[in-house]
């Protein structure tokens, strides 16, 4: 039988985040963390995309209301997108969809990160920085 | 002699890659011998790349993987050549692959060895900044993902060799000789960094905080020795006053080269513009003579430098440097505008040193019998920039001229322009094409997954639990196999894959292993020759991210490896097979533009045999050439254009429309079709093809400046170049000023034409040969002569021609007195000078037909810059293509260019063209976004951001119970869609699918994150 039942433990939190990576920069960006060795917390579970541009804001609604803790999007910065502009429609979506998370308060746990495929040490930090704001906001109550 | 139909390529840096990938791409095999362990090249140690800023490594990495994975590529690492024997058409070359110390077959790339390895070596492509093992892999990116044993430092302990799970490490391992039969060889071997040690005066070696550019490259890279934190040598601390020297080892008669390296005004600007961005603290200052912008939207780039980061530049050249002996900073002296001397101290200085000749370059040349030029590049000439002085053998890159990457590009797409006419005839002889069996149909099917979780060694098995994880997946739904292997990828593994795939009934298969960015395509097509749908495979990576970044937390390492297992399975059960679809090609290119450009692109399709229709909007063909006379070089333009046009209007292939003028375009890639009305009877035809070139050209600027047109005294360049190579009436001029960057780098054109400083000191030279007493004076910001060009800059000097500079603020000044010219000059060091010629010259750049150049980018459907010139898929990587597939770009219509840069990037046009009209049929990716049209609103918010030209609104009537009218619908080429998903999630109506990353599957990985079994 399968149960939905979150992963809280009484003692520390671990956080669930979900991170979506863009298939040309930040997925190497990641790789390259493994690769060079940059250990972060264990929090993450990527789910890999073409292009920051395919994320629709209703993944990250749908992720909020299985009651994951956090939901990072990365792609490549600005200028660098395999497919010309698809992290600057990223970009401008979230900017508007940032409005309506802050109508539920769940503003803070999203971000929107730009990592190149050369900053693996870059990806780690994001993590671990973005591991560590989750974890200080708590466990994401039901909406 | 039969032609062969493969190619050897030599250097695999960008040059080498793009020649073997649009080689191999239009039917030849390609065997790229690289010196070293891995391609990639230069380009691959740079961090950013100008003026984009665009990061290295995540553009050539994408070409490296596609490089290493290409069916008619072998990269043959550690090579040299020993020996070439033949003649065109038909070479025999011997190399030599140098051993690793370990078998490249087998070794995984896993890096076990490495991490055990006790004996530090220094590591070579972080410029000697940081150290590696004495067995290490290139950079983390390498292609082919292999180590190698640094046989001075390693101690044959033999550790690696008992760490090694496939046996690879063989320390008896011995060179080996190849033997190829080639038709043709390109050389791309690049270039060498100049070496400034030799320069005492600058104290590179002595000095700890002097470095070179590329050090600094290294420093800025975030994969560099100190992660992207820039901290100087001698104390580690941030150094807040840096000075970068350029010209060092260029434009230096004395003691270095006295060409010009053509790339280092830029690199040095982005260098500074980078550090600044890094730490903000930073205040860099860079030293040059002139500020060499000359190429696309490079003068843009220098304006930001100085506005929006602060860069100071100083036109000095610095003469030497002190070290203070405590600080360890720097003291650099210069000179004022007033000539007073000024001492300032800087924390670093870096030494931006050009670019010289491979040192393999001498021996290289002797055994395969090619000349080399005056500075010991290859040479070539102007009307054929790639062809070396032996048929047969080709250059590309800065093996030929110091030059900048997107130029690299476009000369590597032209040399596999110029080999494409040689062996034409031998296109796919050699290629080899796989026998696949026909596809299993499992669409009915309910999904049986199998999953297959690799230990790579102990990787991922000494982090993760890997059978827990296999026992765990075992429970999931929809799996009915899971296993676990030492390595997956390893040749046993695909049999043994393959064998479960058939015993198990197995419709979906999942590896749990290292990266789909370099692997994927390696199970993709293990599952397809098994007839599974290449699209119902998953890959799942629990090494690069998970077990290298969880080392020290196992437990979590294996509970994360089971989450994305979940995951992966959740979306393995969601996976469809995709089709990929075939289309059919029109063989026949259209090439919008008469001029050298569209005529060589035209000449170079002709003669593989391919039908092309040039329209050219005149009523004679020549374009802009029809002006010149002779080069900077001094070739003869005109009987090169006589010869060029002859050959084209002869040629049966080649249908010539004059007056000719473009009423529509549509159509995609393989299958467009236009309307044109050409000829004096404004004739109307259709014509249909698979490819189109864009090779309009530009026009020169005709000035409002200096009275031009009131006094006939003043003319433009190419009005005197007419009177000097026609006439003689220079005989009678005692003096001329010409004034440079007339109509260009201002507020209506912010671009630099390249062109103009050659053409000046060309005609002045010109001038000088006539009438050797004449006085010329030539008022300049900055002379632009990159390159070999130098030397005829060098020469006007040497010939007493007088180059005065001026600031953009003050231009020269023109009043005209009782009939006598008087030029007044605002030089900032000498103040104001006044000349009185008998003749002024306005250099006048180039600029875009606007509304020409309007007018087809929207049939086109393809954008053009601020200037309005055309603009290219990518600056660096694709100058030569549009984002919308199927339509390339040559010549001045790209921005302006020179004759021998036009002629190389039409040929690289037809090398790109001739990789569709060689194709029998197009096959589209399966990855794909398709229209659910019943739902569709007709909205129109996907085309907005559709960068393809992918999708379109089409109208259909729809007729309700009383009435009919028309809605839209979007619809999606699948030949042109790039699966990047974007529009999917822009629809507002969630009504496009995104093929493989639908809603569905990633819903389903979503949903998967939390559930627990």
């Amino acid at each position: 039988m399968i149960s939905k039942e979150k992963k809280v433990k009484n003692k520390e939190f671990h956080p669930n985040i979900l991170c979506f990576c863009c298939n040309w920069c930040s997925y190497a960006g990641a790789d390259l963390a493994g690769v060079s060795r940059f250990q972060y917390p264990p929090t993450i579970r990527i789910v890999r995309v073409m292009c920051s541009g395919r994320v629709d804001p209703a993944f990250i609604l749908e992720a909020f209301k299985d009651g994951i803790d956090g939901v990072i999007v990365t792609g490549c910065h600005i200028g660098d997108c395999h497919y010309l502009k698809g992290n600057e429609f990223a970009r401008d979506r979230f900017e508007r969809f940032r409005e309506v998370l802050k109508i539920f308060n769940l503003d803070k746990r999203f971000r929107l990160e730009w990592v190149s495929a050369s900053e693996g040490k870059r990806f780690a930090e994001v993590i671990t920085e973005f591991t560590n704001k989750i974890k200080k906001l708590g466990p994401l109550q039901a909406i | 002699m039969e032609k062969v139909g493969a190619v050897l390529v030599i250097g695999g840096g960008i040059a080498g890659i793009q020649t073997s990938i649009d080689l191999a791409d239009s039917g030849y095999k390609v065997y790229l011998a690289e010196s070293t362990t891995s391609i990639g090249g230069v380009m691959s140690q740079l961090d950013k790349t100008f003026p984009t800023n665009d990061c290295a490594i995540c553009i050539l990495a994408p070409k490296l993987v596609e490089t290493g994975r290409h069916e008619n590529i072998d990269i043959l690492i550690n090579s040299s050549i020993e020996k070439i024997e033949g003649e065109p058409g038909n070479f025999k070359v011997d190399l030599t692959q140098r051993t690793l110390r370990l078998d490249q077959n087998k070794c995984t790339g896993c890096g076990l060895c490495a991490q055990q390895c006790p004996i530090e070596a220094i590591d070579f492509f972080n410029e000697k900044l940081s150290n590696i093992a004495a067995i290490s892999v290139k950079f983390p990116q390498a292609v082919p993902l292999v180590f190698s044993i640094d046989k001075d430092k390693c101690i044959g302990c033999g550790i690696c060799k008992g760490i090694c799970k496939v046996k690879a490490i063989d320390y008896e391992l011995q060179n080996k000789e190849i033997n190829l039969n080639v038709g043709a060889v390109v050389l791309a071997i690049g270039f060498d960094e100049y070496d400034p040690t030799p320069l005492k005066q600058f104290g590179y070696g002595k000095y700890l905080n002097v470095i070179t550019s590329i050090e600094f490259e290294r420093i800025l890279s975030a994969s560099g020795p100190h992660s992207g934190l820039i901290i100087r040598p001698s104390d580690g601390i941030i150094p807040k006053k840096i000075a970068f020297l350029n010209c060092i080892g260029s434009r230096d008669r004395k003691q270095g080269n006295d060409y010009c390296s053509s790339v280092c005004c830029m690199y040095t600007t982005k260098e500074a513009v980078i550090a600044k961005e890094h730490m903000n603290i930073i205040d860099p200052t860079i030293f040059t003579m002139d500020i060499r912008a000359y190429g696309k939207d490079f003068d843009k780039y220098i304006e930001r430098a100085k506005d929006e980061y602060g860069i100071r530049y100083i036109r000095r050249r610095i003469s030497s440097i002190k070290e203070i002996p405590d600080s360890k900073d720097l003291k650099v002296y210069y000179e004022t505008g007033n000539g007073k001397i000024i001492e300032e101290f800087f924390n670093l200085v870096v030494l931006s040193v050009g670019m010289q000749p491979n040192q393999q370059a001498k021996e290289l040349a002797q055994k395969l019998n090619i000349q080399l030029n005056e500075y010991g590049f290859c040479k070539t000439e102007t009307f054929t920039p790639v062809d070396t002085s032996r048929p047969g053998i080709y250059v590309c890159g800065s093996f030929a001229t110091p030059k900048d990457i997107p130029e690299t590009v476009i000369e590597a797409s032209a040399a596999a322009g110029c080999v494409n006419v040689l062996l034409s005839e031998a296109r796919n002889k050699l290629v080899s094409k796989k026998e696949l069996p026909e596809e299993l149909d499992v669409t009915d099917q309910p999904p049986r997954i199998g999953v297959f979780i690799c230990h790579c060694g102990i990787n991922i098995g000494g982090v993760v639990d890997v059978p827990n994880v296999v026992e765990y997946v075992k429970t999931l739904p929809n799996v009915v196999y899971a296993e676990h292997n030492l390595y997956t990828c390893s040749a046993d593994t695909q049999t043994n894959i393959k064998e479960k795939i058939e015993n198990n009934k197995l419709n979906r298969v999942i590896v749990a292993s290292c990266t789909p960015r370099t692997h994927e395509a390696l199970f993709q097509a293990t599952i397809r020759e098994v007839g599974l749908n290449k699209y119902l495979f998953e890959m799942v990576n629990i090494r690069d991210q998970c077990s290298w970044v969880h080392m020290h937390e196992p437990e979590k390492a294996t509970a994360k490896s089971k989450d994305l297992l979940r995951m992966s399975v959740a979306k393995a059960s969601q996976l469809i097979p995709l089709q990929e679809q075939e289309i059919a090609v029109i063989n026949k290119g259209l090439i919008i533009g008469g001029g050298v450009s569209g005529m060589s692109a035209a000449l170079n399709l002709a003669s593989q045999g391919y039908e092309v229709y040039l329209i050219e909007k005149e009523d004679s063909l020549g374009g802009i050439a029809k002006n010149l006379y002779r080069t900077l070089e001094n070739d003869n333009i005109q009987e090169y254009l006589k010869n060029l046009i002859k050959n084209v209007e002869n040629n049966q292939l080649i249908q010539v429309f004059k007056n000719a003028q473009i009423n529509s375009i549509s159509g995609y890639i393989g299958n467009f079709s236009t309307n044109i009305n050409y000829g004096n009877n404004n004739k109307s035809v259709d014509l249909e093809l698979g490819i189109i070139v864009v090779a309009t050209g530009a026009k020169e600027y005709q000035p409002n400046e200096y009275n031009f047109g009131q006094d006939q005294r003043i003319i433009t360049q190419t009005e005197f170049e007419k009177d000097l190579f026609t006439t003689d009436k220079v005989k009678g001029v005692k003096s001329i000023v010409m004034i440079q960057c007339v109509g260009s780098r201002n507020e209506d054109h912010p671009y630099c034409s390249r062109i103009c400083c050659s053409e000046a000191i060309k005609n002045a030279l010109k001038a000088k040969e006539i009438n050797p007493k004449i006085e010329i004076v030539i008022l300049y910001r900055d002379i632009r002569t990159y390159g070999f060009k130098e030397k005829y800059y060098n020469l006007a000097r040497d010939k007493k021609v007088i180059f005065i500079r001026f600031d953009e603020t003050k231009p020269p000044e023109l009043n005209i007195k009782n009939k006598q010219l008087k030029i007044i000059v605002n030089n900032p060091d000498l103040g104001e000078i006044e000349i009185n010629p008998d003749l002024i010259v306005l250099s006048t750049g180039l600029v875009a037909p606007i509304k020409e150049n309007e007018d087809l980018a929207k049939m086109l459907k393809v954008p053009l810059n601020e200037d309005k010139f055309f603009l290219e898929a990518h600056v660096k990587l694709r100058p030569i293509d549009f984002a919308t597939d199927g339509i390339y770009l040559c010549g001045s219509a790209h921005s302006p260019k020179d004759l021998r840069e036009s002629i190389a990037q039409s040929n690289g046009a037809a090398a790109q063209a001739v990789k569709i009209l060689s194709a029998e049929k197009l096959v589209t990716s399966g990855l794909v976004a398709v229209v659910i049209e019943e739902n569709c609103i007709g909205c129109g918010s996907c085309l907005e951001v559709c960068q393809f030209n992918a999708i379109e609104l089409i109208e259909e009537e729809r007729t309700f119970e009383d009435f009919t009218m028309t809605i839209l619908k979007s619809h999606i080429n699948p030949a042109l869609c790039k699966g990047c998903g974007t529009c999917g999630a822009q629809c507002p109506n969630s009504t496009i699918v995104i093929k493989h990353f639908g809603f569905e599957q990633i819903h389903a990985m979503i949903s998967a994150l939390l559930v627990q079994s």
